[in-house]
């Protein structure tokens, strides 16, 4: 990583912890954005409160999603489920064509307002490009590496567990990352069912027409959903650098 | 772990759809009966929701495609079950609410329960499975589409389902639901459009200019990352300062809040798909095939248009197909902010908890995701054909 890029990353984490943190410190900017007196800062509930929680959603359904979605894919791909491997693709291609707003509106006659039906979606909607991403490195190990693994005497389960996986490992972790940008975006609609999360300020704002709450909730949402997109981002080439090194070394 | 093959062959896929219609047909209510549009329902079993000689028609035909399921080999087979399983389903539902419903009470309300969406997930996996293997070439596809097409225009016009509470929602709100259809294939098509006609330029001079390809994914990747709502967000606020100050934005029909921020929003989600594409689709022609081109004297131009577009087209049209996909499903959270579209109803339908309302814009929208999926999915295997054919 280049010093300039770095030197970014810190003043964008550090702008959206302070603002997180402390937002009445950015009133001024707001300020001209309202009307008739209205508050230009949130103030039904913490900032950080609203944060907290909306992370929380996100990462105990992604932690659901990819547990799932992973045995799935490990599934289809061994010779018990095999039978299931076409339909699961065309099922994951289907899936992808339901909105979450769909999956999330769905969800809340069956299981009432709250955390619940976001979750519900967030789980539902993050398995797709886990399990696809799960599916497609499993089935790009290749069958001489899976051979050679045979020939050193590994059993189905070493192999599995010291070749397959972790040659897929970078594609899995390409898959969680999108699961969890897509579910940041969901669970912010969440708010219209009564989920705690940011979504609230951009639903407050719109309720009251405050502008300055929709512009502050959408640039709190958006810097969170881009640092986390990076973050992961690096997570995976690390992973990626070092799976190619040791690889290195078994040669 | 070893499994013993029997002699006759039980199809394990076949083995759950058996399940799952065992649970839909005995244990799971088939319709909701509720005494009017708010109060809680109570579930009817299939036994109980229609006449007597309609429960034994539906329960043969079901245990028909089941042993089907489980038994037959031939996919065709396989998919004529499922689809008839799936024409019988359909209709029974609406005869159903008729039978159910007090005759000359209007206020009563039955909607499909658990029941019946089992069984046409059922009968939907069992044809999922059986199209997906028989590797069905595009116009084949695309038969098979206008034919579901056909039997759900069908069903709807003939009024076989006009006692449900999902139509009873449609019937009250007629005008509107078209409406709100044309600006959802608007906000959906519209900006698709301006999108191509920004990003497949952009796209062949980012596949030029190496240094500016870089800058421009980048840019588009962390726009993409953005979710919707706080992206409409971030937009009311510079759309309404525009409005209030010119007065030719605002006579254009721009203001803060409404289409205007979801239109825009959508323009800069489908770039990034088309440009990426574009360049993808022309970096992957071959260089000898354009030092062909180019040794058989033609110019710049016409290697563009007659070698590497055609060449890229196959690559550029799936990233139509992403965006396609993508607006038809963001354009349902342009409601929220006043934007219009099947939202609307999804929303309308969340605040008063009626499932049917959510429905009523819930379904539309994934129909024509997955029609667009199928149709541009098919179109690509045509072009990549026809690119084939060429070489």
């Amino acid at each position: 990583m280049s010093p300039r890029s770095i030197i970014l990353r810190a003043s964008a984490l550090l702008l959206l912890a302070t603002f997180i943190a402390a937002p009445q410190l950015f009133a001024f900017a707001f300020e001209p954005l309202t009307v008739n007196n209205a508050p230009a800062i949130y103030n039904q509930s913490s900032l950080l409160t609203l944060t907290v929680s909306h992370l929380r959603t996100v990462f105990l359904a992604t932690l659901a999603s990819t547990v799932l979605a992973i045995a799935l894919a490990i599934f289809v791909t061994r010779p018990a489920g095999r039978e299931f491997l076409p339909l699961s693709r065309s099922l994951m291609n289907i899936g992808q064509t339901f909105p979450p707003v769909a999956v999330l509106a769905i969800a809340v006659p069956l299981v009432g307002f709250g955390e619940k039906p976001t979750l519900i979606a967030l789980f539902l909607y993050g398995l797709l490009p886990i399990f696809e991403n799960t599916l497609t490195g499993l089935m790009e190990v290749s069958p001489r590496t899976l051979e050679a693994a045979r020939g050193m005497g590994m059993n189905a389960r070493q192999r599995l567990v010291q070749v397959e996986l972790p040659l897929a490992l970078p594609l899995i972790l390409a898959g969680i990352r999108l699961s969890v940008i897509i579910s940041l975006g969901t669970a912010t609609i969440g708010s219209t069912v009564a989920a705690k999360g940011l979504g609230e300020v951009i639903i407050a704002g719109l309720q009251s027409n405050n502008v300055a709450f929709i512009l502050q909730g959408g640039l709190v949402v958006a810097l969170l959903a881009v640092l986390i997109h990076d973050g992961l981002g690096l997570a995976e080439r690390m992973a990626a650098r070092k799976l190619g090194r040791s690889a290195d070394e078994v040669s | 772990m070893p499994t013993l093959r029997p002699t006759l062959h039980l199809d394990r896929l076949g083995a759950v759809i058996a399940v799952l219609i065992g649970v839909a047909l005995f244990a799971a209510p088939f319709v909701t009966y509720r005494a009017n549009r708010i109060v809680a329902g109570e579930g009817r079993l299939l036994t109980d929701a229609l006449p007597p000689a309609g429960v034994t028609g539906v329960l043969i035909v079901v245990l028909g495609v089941t042993l089907c399921a489980a038994l037959a080999r031939k996919l065709l087979v396989r998919l004529g079950a499922a689809a008839l399983g799936l024409c019988v389903i359909f209709p029974a539902v609406g005869w159903s609410a008729g039978f159910v419903t007090p005759s000359g009470n209007t206020f009563a309300r039955v909607s499909p329960s658990v029941g019946f969406w089992l069984l046409a997930l059922a009968f939907a996996l069992l044809a999922a499975d059986a199209l997906t293997r028989l590797h069905f070439g595009p116009w084949a596809r695309l038969a098979a589409l206008a034919a579901a097409a056909g039997a759900l225009a069908l069903l709807l016009l003939s009024g076989a389902w006009n006692d449900l509470s999902l139509m009873k929602e449609y019937a009250n709100r007629a005008d509107s639901f078209w409406r709100e259809a044309r600006q959802h294939l608007w906000l959906a098509f519209g900006s698709m459009a301006a999108a191509c006609l920004v990003g497949l330029p952009l796209g062949m001079v980012a596949h030029r200019i190496g240094r500016l390809r870089a800058a421009i994914l980048q840019g588009l990747n962390i726009v993409q990352t953005i979710p919707s709502i706080a992206l409409f967000g971030i937009l009311i606020a510079p759309l309404g300062y525009l409005a209030a100050h010119v007065p030719l934005a605002a006579a254009l029909g721009i203001r803060g809040i409404g289409a205007a921020p979801a239109f825009i929003a959508l323009f800069l989600y489908s770039l990034l798909p088309i440009v990426a594409n574009t360049v993808a689709g022309l970096s992957q022609v071959p260089a000898a095939v354009t030092d062909a081109a180019r040794g058989m004297g033609m110019s710049a131009r016409q290697r563009l248009l007659q070698v590497e577009w055609p060449l890229a087209l196959p690559v550029v049209l799936a990233g139509i197909r992403i965006v396609l996909v993508q607006n038809l499903g963001l354009a349902t959270v342009a409601a929220l902010i006043g934007g219009g579209g099947f939202g609307t109803f999804v929303f309308q339908g969340i605040g008063q908890t009626a499932i049917d309302l959510v429905l009523l814009g819930a379904i539309p929208t994934v129909a024509l995701s997955f029609a667009a999926a199928v149709i541009l999915d098919a179109v690509i295997d045509l072009t990549q054909r026809g690119a084939h054919d060429r070489d």
